[in-house]
C-alpha cells in the first residue's frame, strides 16, 4: 500500500465530548468479518449515527463528517482505547474523516492511524477544552510545523513521532524501509542461531 | 564488573535490549526482532493481501502460527457437518485464514484440530509462549502472554503485515511502570478482582505509553492462569504490555509442553529464564502499590473498565456529564445496591476467564444449584483442550445440571461476532474483559466480573457476592 502523503489540512471540526470512545464505538465488531479494508465507511460509528431499526440518527454530529469540510473529529480524552482493529481508522478515513484532535490518544490507535495517513494530533488540555467547545470552528493542521491554529490567533504545538511524520510528509511506506533491513534482520538471525 | 558499572535493568528492558536488530534514534523507531507471531482471522487477511500485492512471501512461517477464534461457531456442526456461522462473511473470513496459511505454510490450527482455541489461551497451553520471547498478534490482549516474562503486545493489521514480510516491528521503547500488589488475597477474590481493581486505581489510560510489571507476593501466589488473567487486562489500563517475572511456577506450567524444549535444550532455557527477572534496586518510571488484601470481588458499573467497584457496594452518584450517560446506559440508579440489579445472561469465557481454574471456580459455585429461572448462561471454554479437560472432571455437568450451555472454545460472546451476543437492553455479567457499550451486541449492559461473581449471579439471577457461596461449599469446594 502506498501511503496518502499529508502536507496540512483545513478543515472544520466534529465534536464528540465523550472521554474513552473505543474502538468498539468507531467500528462495532459485528462489522469486522470483512476481510477488505475499503467501503468501511457505512460501518464508521454505526450505532451512534443509526437507530435500532437503522434510521439515521438525525441529531448525530459525525452526519457531518465528509461533507462541507468536515474532515476533524475533536474528541473526548483517550481516544481510540481497546481493540487493535486496524478497521477503525479504515472506517474513519472512509467517512471522510482525515484527523482526529484530543488531549491524549491511545497507542494502538495512534499506530494504526499514523501507517494509514489519519492524523492523531495530541494538544495541550487548554487548547483541547477550547475545540471541545467549539463544534465547527475551522481549524487548520500542519504537519510540516506541527502546529494547529484556529479562532484567528490561537496556536498550539502538538507532537508527531518522527519517522511517522516523515513517513507522511514524504509518502514513504514503512514495509519498504523494513525490507531495506533485511540484511541487519538476517545478520542478528545469524548472530542468535 | 560493580554495582555502580551497570544500571540495574528491568525484565522489561532486558527483553528489548535482546531483541533490537537496529538501534532506535531520535529520527526512527527500533527495528524490533519477533520471535513468535500469533495470528487469527479477523486482523490478517488485509495483511496477507498487503503482501500478494508485493509478491512478498511470509519470511519465517517457521516462527508463525494460526488460530481460528474469533468469527468462529461455538455451536457445534448441524447433521451435514455445517458450522452455524453468524454471517457469510464470517464464513468467508475463517475461510481465508486457512487458505493463507497452506499459502504461506503457516501451521494452523484449524477448525477440527483439538488444539485449537483463543490464540491468548493456545499460545501458553502449547509451549509456544515461552520466557524471554517477543510475541505479537493483531490483537490488544497480546499482554496476556507476558504472564510467562515474555514481551508481548498487540499490533494492527499493517504491523502484521511487516512481521509476516520481515519478522520485525518498528517500535518506539515505552517507559515502565511496576505495579506491586503487597499483601495477601481475601478467600472469594482472585486475579479478576485485582485487575479491575488496578485500572479502577489508575484509570483506562493510567497505562498508557508503558510496559507494566506486575510484582509483589500478591502476585507471586497467583497460579500462572491467575497472571495471565492480570496481564490480559493491562490494555483495559491503556499499557500495551503486562508482565510478570518467571519463577518456578512459569518453569513447573511448561514443563512437557508440545512447544516446550526438551532435555539439555529445557535445562539450557531454564538456566537462561532465570537470568530474566529485574535486577534488585531497578529503577522504574512509575510506581504504583496496591494493597492486595483490601481488594473485595469487584465488578464494573460503567461503560469503560475504570469504573469498578465492590460488588456488594451502591452505584456513585455520576460526577460528570459522561458518567450520568454512561449511568442511564446502564440503568444505574446513583446510591442503587448492585445487588438489586436484575440479569439477563452471564457469559464464562474470553481470553481474561476461560482457563480451566476459572472454570473449575465458577463450577464451584454452581455446583448442585439451579440458575435462576430466565437467565442465559454460556460457559465457552478457551480451548478445545480445556473443554476435554473440564470434561474429563464432569465440570459440563455441572453446568448443564445448573441449566447452563456448555459450547465449543472461541472468543464468543466477548467479542459478540460469532453471533453469540445480548439482546438490546439486557444486563450481562461478564467474566470477559470490556464493558464498552455495544460490546456484547447492540445495546446489551455489561458488568465485568471474576468466573465466582459471575456463577453466584447466574444462580441468583442479580448481581451477587460470590462469598457467602465459598463458605457454604467450601469442604464441597476442596474435592477437585
Amino acid at each position: 500500500m502506498s501511503l496518502k502523503s499529508f502536507q496540512n489540512l483545513t478543515s472544520r471540526v466534529i465534536v464528540l465530548p465523550e472521554d474513552n470512545i473505543d474502538t468498539d464505538q468507531i467500528i462495532p465488531a459485528r462489522f469486522l468479518t470483512t476481510t477488505e479494508r475499503s467501503g468501511l465507511g457505512k460501518a464508521a460509528f454505526y450505532d451512534w449515527r443509526y437507530d435500532d431499526a437503522g434510521r439515521p440518527r438525525n441529531q448525530s454530529p459525525l452526519n457531518l463528517a465528509g461533507q462541507g469540510g468536515h474532515a476533524i473529529l475533536v474528541a473526548g480524552s483517550n481516544f481510540g482505547c481497546g481493540s487493535s482493529r486496524e478497521h477503525a481508522p479504515w472506517a474513519l478515513l472512509d467517512l471522510g474523516v482525515k484527523a482526529v484532535i484530543s488531549s491524549d490518544i491511545a497507542d494502538i490507535f495512534k499506530s494504526n492511524a499514523l501507517k494509514n495517513g489519519l492524523l492523531p494530533v495530541e494538544v495541550d488540555r487548554k487548547t483541547h477544552r477550547r475545540l471541545l467547545k467549539a463544534p465547527g470552528e475551522e481549524v487548520t493542521i500542519d504537519l510540516e510545523t506541527q502546529t494547529v491554529r484556529f479562532g484567528g490567533k490561537w496556536q498550539a504545538v502538538f507532537k508527531v513521532d518522527s519517522f511517522a511524520r516523515y513517513c507522511l510528509l514524504e509518502g514513504v511506506d514503512p514495509l519498504g524501509f523494513l525490507m531495506q533491513q533485511l540484511p541487519a534482520i538476517k545478520e542478528f538471525e545469524k548472530g542468535r542461531a | 564488573m560493580s554495582v555502580a558499572e551497570t544500571k540495574p535493568q528491568s525484565l522489561f528492558e532486558k527483553l528489548w535490549r535482546r531483541h533490537i536488530v537496529v538501534e532506535e534514534e531520535s529520527e526512527r523507531p527500533a527495528v524490533l526482532y519477533i520471535d513468535l507471531h500469533l495470528i487469527h482471522e479477523v486482523t490478517s487477511p488485509q495483511a496477507f493481501d498487503v503482501l500478494a500485492g508485493k509478491k512478498i512471501r511470509t519470511r519465517r512461517p517457521d516462527l508463525t502460527f494460526a488460530t481460528l477464534d474469533h468469527s468462529t461457531p461455538t455451536l457445534p456442526a448441524d447433521n451435514h457437518g455445517v458450522l452455524p456461522y453468524a454471517t457469510p462473511a464470517a464464513a468467508a473470513q475463517v475461510n481465508a485464514l486457512i487458505r493463507n496459511c497452506r499459502e504461506h505454510d503457516i501451521p494452523l490450527l484449524g477448525l477440527d484440530d483439538p488444539r485449537r482455541g483463543i490464540v491468548h489461551v493456545i499460545g501458553p497451553e502449547l509451549g509456544l509462549t515461552q520466557p524471554g520471547k517477543t510475541i505479537v498478534c493483531g490483537d490488544s490482549h497480546t499482554s496476556t502472554h507476558g504472564a510467562f516474562g515474555a514481551l508481548a503486545f498487540g499490533i494492527g493489521t499493517t504491523e502484521v503485515g511487516h512481521v509476516l514480510a520481515s519478522q520485525c516491528v518498528l517500535q518506539r521503547q515505552p517507559k515502565t511502570m511496576r505495579v506491586t500488589f503487597n499483601g495477601a488475597l481475601s478467600p472469594g477474590v482472585g486475579a479478576k478482582d485485582m485487575a479491575l481493581a488496578m485500572i479502577a486505581d489508575i484509570g483506562a489510560d493510567g497505562g498508557q505509553g508503558y510496559a507494566i510489571e506486575f510484582a509483589g507476593p500478591a502476585v507471586q501466589n497467583l497460579s500462572m492462569e491467575g497472571r495471565m488473567t492480570l496481564c490480559n487486562m493491562s490494555i483495559e489500563a491503556g499499557a500495551r504490555f503486562g508482565m510478570v517475572a518467571p519463577d518456578e511456577k512459569t518453569f513447573e506450567y511448561l514443563s512437557g509442553r508440545e512447544f516446550s524444549p526438551l532435555g539439555d535444550s529445557w535445562d539450557e532455557a531454564v538456566a537462561e529464564w532465570r537470568t530474566l527477572p529485574s535486577d534488585p534496586d531497578t529503577v522504574y518510571d512509575r510506581e504504583v502499590r496496591i494493597n492486595a488484601s483490601a481488594i473485595p470481588p469487584m465488578i464494573t458499573y460503567g461503560v469503560s473498565p475504570d469504573a469498578a467497584a465492590p460488588v456488594d457496594g451502591r452505584a456513585p452518584q455520576p460526577k460528570s456529564d459522561i458518567e450520568k450517560h454512561a449511568a442511564e446506559y446502564m440503568k444505574f440508579d446513583a446510591e442503587q445496591p448492585f445487588s438489586t440489579a436484575t440479569v439477563d445472561r452471564v457469559f464464562i469465557g474470553s481470553c481474561t476467564n476461560s482457563r480451566l481454574s476459572d472454570l473449575r471456580e465458577a463450577a464451584s459455585v454452581m455446583r448442585d444449584r439451579k440458575v435462576k429461572e430466565g437467565v442465559t448462561v454460556l460457559v465457552v471454554p478457551g480451548s478445545e483442550a480445556i473443554r476435554a479437560a473440564a470434561e474429563a472432571e464432569n465440570l459440563h455437568l455441572v453446568f448443564l445440571n445448573a441449566g447452563a450451555q456448555w459450547r465449543n472454545s472461541g472468543c464468543s460472546m466477548c467479542i459478540a461476532m460469532n453471533g453469540d451476543q445480548g439482546e438490546p437492553g439486557e444486563l450481562v455479567v461478564s467474566t470477559s474483559n470490556r464493558n464498552f457499550i455495544g460490546r456484547q451486541g447492540r445495546g446489551v449492559r455489561t458488568v465485568l466480573a471474576s468466573p465466582a461473581t459471575a456463577a453466584a449471579s447466574a444462580i441468583e439471577g442479580r448481581i451477587a457476592d460470590p462469598r457467602p457461596y465459598l463458605t457454604m461449599t467450601g469442604k464441597q469446594n476442596r474435592c477437585h
